[in-house]
């Protein structure tokens, strides 16, 4: 999911208003991340994929919208020029899968997208910006499901802030960021918003009582 | 969006366009090998028909199955209606069984209306009287956006019985909102009275207003619907209102046809026309499934508060207010349900 409802978790039921207010708290938030490090982190990442599937052979990588998808064609971008190894890549929409859509205003759907290798039989590695509660990734699991049998499945995170509500555990991360619950991580990236970084900020005092 | 769907003049743009989209990307997956979503796990859908009708029926019950919700169908006959139970009690009982919306098809224009002061759930009008159907505009303006590739600025004819249509009346209002601009094809006698107060053209010429269309909808002449003579006869109508192959040809390239369903082949559509390559009908059936789905998505999957009343405060005031604006629109008959 997108950085800044995900990470702000089950508090952010806000309005536009509100959630300029959290975006404006956020920038003014503490730098986590740079562009340098998160590059660094992707290609990091990207070595541990090779390394633990044998050469990525059998490797699709699924973003998980909204800035998960361009991690992924990232990572993509990394095995091709680190082995040469051209990976499928595609996107995976988890809103109608989500526990929540009761409990929020309906949402916009992302957009799914399975590369024509499909997944079947295949090392399927899930990509996304940060990993709070694990909802979005069971969600994500139960969608998967709908779509084929991968071989395995794998996770990758560029920022695990902790706070997990599931037994869901990454397999790849770009940055373990000890966080407090009332604080918002924000990821950037420069497809979607014109910059890389990523912000640790406060939640708006209105906000706390979630 | 609003709880309900009642109207196609109700959408804003960002309304419609958010369920184009939406309808876009379930589209897409319904292509998978299980096409059925988890979405909707737990809601229950009526589908209240007093009226006829196949296709829509299905439609909204295979979209309804596909986001997994339960559906309950209620036709009239063979109900308690039957028996001369009114819609209100009808309405409390589904209010009663817990109906999280109910999607209702009603021989008076209004009905749907009516029904939504009744029900705690969401209301999806499938057609009422002469009135509207906004979920066919939907699926229309869906299918064009799908096959031409835009909306704003496309000419539209919809040709035929535009006075007994609520397909029409839909589409006129919707395609207004999207940027399209229409223009109505048919005999003086077919057309409703208050016409010129609607935001589309008019003409009785269908073979000079071809050649400037992007889309031409045929509608069926809805012989059930007429109790007076509207024109002198079935050959007469076809020669100047029917479309066939010649016409066709008439169109630009890239021109589609569509028609909502059920087609009278040889009356108003001739069949080279209803099966040639430019015919969108049978993918307009598919489109409707996923058009429901996104608005059945839409209208079910937020978050409500658990006490909102079922009658809002100034639903009397917006009631009389919209049965006005239809009144002068349309040849609205109220009728005391």
């Amino acid at each position: 999911m997108a950085g800044i409802t995900s990470s702000a978790g089950p508090a952010a039921t806000a309005g536009a208003a509100a959630a300029d207010a959290r975006a404006g708290a956020a920038r003014a938030g503490k730098s986590v991340l740079g562009p340098d490090e998160i590059r660094r982190a992707l290609t990091r990442i990207g070595h541990e994929i090779l390394e633990r599937t044998d050469g990525a052979g059998d490797v699709v990588l699924l973003g998980i919208p909204t800035r998960g998808v361009p991690l992924a064609r990232r990572l993509a971008e990394r095995l091709a020029e680190t082995e040469g190894v051209r990976v499928p890549v595609g996107s995976l929409d988890i809103t109608l899968y989500r526990d929540d859509l009761r409990l929020r205003p309906a949402r916009t759907l992302g957009h799914t997208e399975v590369p024509g290798s499909g997944i079947d039989g295949m090392v399927v590695v899930l990509v996304d910006d940060v990993l709070f509660s694990g909802r979005t990734v069971r969600a994500a699991l139960d969608a998967l499901g709908d779509i084929g049998r991968p071989r395995a499945v794998q996770l990758a995170v560029l920022v695990d802030r902790g706070h997990r509500e599931l037994p869901i555990r990454p397999d790849y991360v770009g940055k373990n960021l000890p966080t407090a619950k009332r604080e918002v991580v924000r990821v950037l990236l420069t497809e979607t918003d014109g910059e890389d970084s990523v912000t640790l900020a406060q939640l708006p005092a209105e906000e706390e009582g979630r | 969006m609003n709880r309900h769907l009642i109207s196609a003049a109700d959408l804003s743009l960002d309304d419609a366009v958010a369920i184009l989209d939406t309808a876009e990307e379930l589209a897409r997956l319904a292509e998978r090998p299980i096409p059925k979503l988890p979405t909707l796990r737990g809601r229950t859908v009526v589908n209240l028909f007093y009226e006829d009708s196949t296709r829509t029926r299905i439609s909204f019950e295979a979209a309804a199955k596909r986001l997994s919700a339960d559906v309950i169908n209620f036709s009239a006959k063979g109900s308690s209606v039957a028996k001369g139970e009114s819609l209100k009690d009808t309405a409390l009982t589904l209010q009663a069984m817990g109906a999280d919306a109910v999607v209702i098809r009603h021989g008076a224009s209004g009905a749907p209306h009516r029904l939504a002061r009744w029900v705690r759930g969401s209301v999806v009008n499938a057609g009422d009287g002469t009135h509207e159907h906004p979920t066919q505009a939907l699926l229309d303006a869906f299918t064009m956006r799908r096959r031409l590739g835009r909306l704003e600025g496309l000419r539209v004819s919809i040709v035929g019985d535009i006075l007994h249509s609520r397909v029409a009346r839909s589409n006129v209002w919707l395609l207004r909102t999207l940027g399209a601009q229409v223009t109505l094809v048919a005999p003086p006698t077919l057309l409703p009275i208050a016409v010129d107060g609607w935001p589309c053209s008019v003409s009785y010429d269908l073979s000079s207003v071809l050649p400037g269309s992007d889309v031409v909808m045929m509608l069926r002449v809805q012989h059930e619907r007429m109790s007076d003579a509207y024109f002198p006869s079935v050959r007469e109508y076809r020669r100047r209102y029917g479309l066939d192959g010649d016409r066709m040809a008439l169109l630009p390239d890239h021109a589609i046809v569509m028609h909502p369903g059920p087609m009278n082949r040889g009356m108003e559509i001739a069949a080279e026309v209803a099966d040639s390559p430019r015919s969108t009908i049978v993918e307009q059936v598919t489109n409707g499934v996923s058009v429901r789905m996104a608005v059945l998505y839409l209208l079910l999957s937020g978050s409500r508060a658990p006490d909102e009343p079922a009658v809002a405060g100034d639903t009397e005031l917006v009631t009389a207010a919209e049965l006005t604006a239809t009144a002068a629109g349309s040849q609205v008959r109220v009728e005391v349900l």
